[in-house]
């Protein structure tokens, strides 16, 4: 039977990335054997979700070098890739597992496909391009396993009980991998983690024109309670908020409840991060931009009065 | 310190891109240019050298008319540009790219790699990363910042909660963050001086690269539209108020 691997990063604090476990049901329904590379310390502990939702095997790799030079799980899952031979490998897009998969097509001279929003089979995945306007699906050809970089929140994660056997594994590092290290570290944000589960985003672009514009979203979504700030790559690149708050093809995919674009023009790249919101509502001076022809309620005006204006009604509301 | 900056050529990164009759993007035509995501490692590389000394050469695979990327770049101030075109090129996939990048570096190897995080066209975001592993060098994706200490890299790198600071040995590849720095416009001299600083054009053939090991292994077999946007309501400033404090409502997350 052929045999679907998920590579599952584990971040610093210990947590397995959420989109192993979509992958994990993604796998299962292509075929029975569903096996798991979890890296990062700390892995072993991932191996009692992964076995929950569907991984029948899963290798450990417990390194800091997962961390220091992601790439290098590459090495590692490329030994266990020549043993065991399977089909299918499924990465979450993130920037670590980018690098492993880039190593990874090297070391098997396998094909590899970026961005996919869903796998129809063994050897043919679904992508969307031009802002999610169209869907393409592409055969995989070439020597196996087939790699694929699948876009988080592309699948909902189902449980099916289970336990996975785990197996610890290591790997001999090349010594320029060994050398490179993390010397420091520098914490940002930490609201940023409650972007992907709001159920209100309210994302600011270039509109909102420095940090202090920011500020008056943030106050609209304390006044809102269920909401979380985000942002266009326009207003992470021009330094006015953390990466960690970006959403877009670089940044995270959000499917909130209701999406409120403010001073965004609806770019593709930004797009592609929040078009699965289930109401999308734009606020923006411009009634020809993108975003408003995409928005269940496009409000033209002057975000620097509409913003201030609606946190005041919605406290006014609640408040009664 | 010699560094590498890879150049891609993209058409109309401002424009709407269109998917030919064979399902592949048009690729050729009057209007491409320097992708704007290489400008920034560039930016950097330029930097780096007039700090430490060398000579940036920018790198480039594509179609003839990317000729147009590498003079931009040498505008900028690149000294020598290296452009690979061959019609066997066509719809190469990030693994063929890849190899004929690393092809270009065995042939002139170079103390530093700078590329974009993910091509504005492709974005596979891949392409550099599969280069540093055929190279056998290492890697940090997402920079923002580059130093060099004691003949090392000290580089920042963007992560989901922050920044890491990474110690990194020379060779390496790095991926440098849109927004890393501002990069500059060509001068005018800088524009006339472009014409005459060495660029190579190279065949398939002259990297020793068989046609077999850059043939596409992917192919797109279908392309559908997505079911466009209802598309709602556009309204003023003055009823928008309350019609987005009833939506949310509805929406019961008030
Ligand atoms: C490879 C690649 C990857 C990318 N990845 C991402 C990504 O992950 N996420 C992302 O967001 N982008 C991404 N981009 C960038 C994207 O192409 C756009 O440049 C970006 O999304 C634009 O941000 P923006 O909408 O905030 O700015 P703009 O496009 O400049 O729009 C600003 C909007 O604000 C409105 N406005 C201005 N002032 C006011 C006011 N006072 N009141 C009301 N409205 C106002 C304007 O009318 C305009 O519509 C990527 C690009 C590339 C090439
Ligand atoms: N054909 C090319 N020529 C030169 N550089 C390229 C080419 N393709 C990709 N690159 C480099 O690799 C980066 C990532 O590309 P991609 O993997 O297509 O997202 C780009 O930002 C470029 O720096």
């Amino acid at each position: 039977m052929a045999s679907v691997w998920v590579v599952a990063p584990v971040d610093r604090s210990g947590a397995l990335h959420p989109a192993s476990l979509e992958l994990c049901t993604k796998a299962r329904s292509l075929t029975e054997d569903v096996a798991v590379v979890a890296v990062g310390p700390g892995a072993a502990e991932a191996a009692g979700p992964l076995g929950d939702h569907g991984a029948r095997r899963v290798w450990v790799w417990d390194d800091t070098a997962a961390h220091d030079h992601p790439g290098s799980a590459a090495a590692v899952v490329a030994d266990l890739v020549a043993e065991h031979r399977p089909s299918l490998l499924l990465l979450p897009m993130t920037y670590d597992m980018r690098d492993v998969a880039g190593r990874l097509q090297a070391r098997l001279g396998s094909t590899l496909m970026s961005n996919a929003t869903d796998l129809l089979d063994l050897d043919r995945a679904r992508t969307e391009i031009f802002g999610g306007t169209k869907i393409v699906d592409v055969a995989l050809e070439g020597p196996e396993p087939r790699i694929v970089l699948v876009r988080p929140r592309s699948f909902e994660a189902e449980p099916v009980g289970g336990t996975a056997e785990v197996v610890e594994c290591s790997s001999d590092l090349p010594e320029l991998a060994r050398a490179v290290r993390v010397s420091g570290r520098r914490a940002e944000a930490a609201a940023a983690a409650k972007l992907e589960d709001a159920r209100v985003v309210i994302a600011g672009g270039r509109g909102l024109g420095g940090p202090e514009g920011f500020a008056l979203l943030e106050e609209l979504a304390g006044a809102i309670g269920t909401a979380a700030v985000g942002a266009s790559r326009a207003a992470v690149d021009a330094g006015w908020v953390p990466y960690s708050l970006q959403i877009g093809q670089t940044g995270k995919t959000v499917k909130p409840d209701v999406y409120l674009a403010v001073g965004i023009s609806g770019a593709l790249q930004h797009v592609v991060g929040m078009k699965g919101a289930k109401r999308i509502v734009a606020i923006n001076k411009d009634a020809e931009a993108p975003i408003m022809r995409m928005a269940d309620l496009g409000v033209v005006g002057d975000l620097f009065e509409i913003v201030p204006r609606l946190t005041e009604e919605i406290r006014r509301r609640t408040a009664s | 310190m010699d560094v590498v900056v890879f150049a891609k050529y993209v058409p109309t990164p401002e424009g709407t891109p269109e998917l030919g009759p064979d399902h592949l993007l048009v690729r050729d035509g009057g209007d491409g240019a320097l992708d704007p995501g290489d400008t920034y490692g560039l930016e950097l590389g330029l930097r780096l050298v007039e700090a430490h000394g060398g000579e940036v050469t920018v790198v480039s695979m594509g179609p003839a008319g990317a000729i147009a990327a590498v003079q931009r770049a040498l505008a900028m101030g690149a000294h020598r540009g290296v452009l690979v075109t061959d019609p066997a090129l066509r719809g190469a996939d990030a693994l063929a790219t890849a190899r004929v990048l690393a092809a270009c570096l065995r042939r002139r190897p170079a103390d530093l790699v700078l590329a974009g995080i993910e091509s504005t066209d492709g974005y596979t975001g891949t392409v550099p990363v599969t280069v540093a592993e055929l190279l056998g060098i290492p890697s940090v994706t997402a920079v923002r910042a580059v130093e060099v200490v004691d003949g090392a890299l000290r580089v920042e790198r963007q992560t989901e909660e922050g920044a890491d600071e990474v110690a990194c040995p020379l060779p390496a590849l790095l991926t440098v963050t849109a927004g890393a720095t501002e990069p500059r416009f060509p001068s005018l001299k800088g524009i006339m001086g472009a014409k005459q600083k060495p660029v190579e054009t190279l065949a398939l053939a002259d990297l020793g690269i068989d046609v077999e090991d850059v043939r596409p292994t992917q192919r797109v077999v279908a392309v559908a539209d997505a079911p466009p946007p209802a598309g709602g309501e556009i309204v003023d400033a003055e009823v928008g108020i309350a019609r987005i404090a009833d939506l949310l409502v509805e929406a019961k997350v008030l």
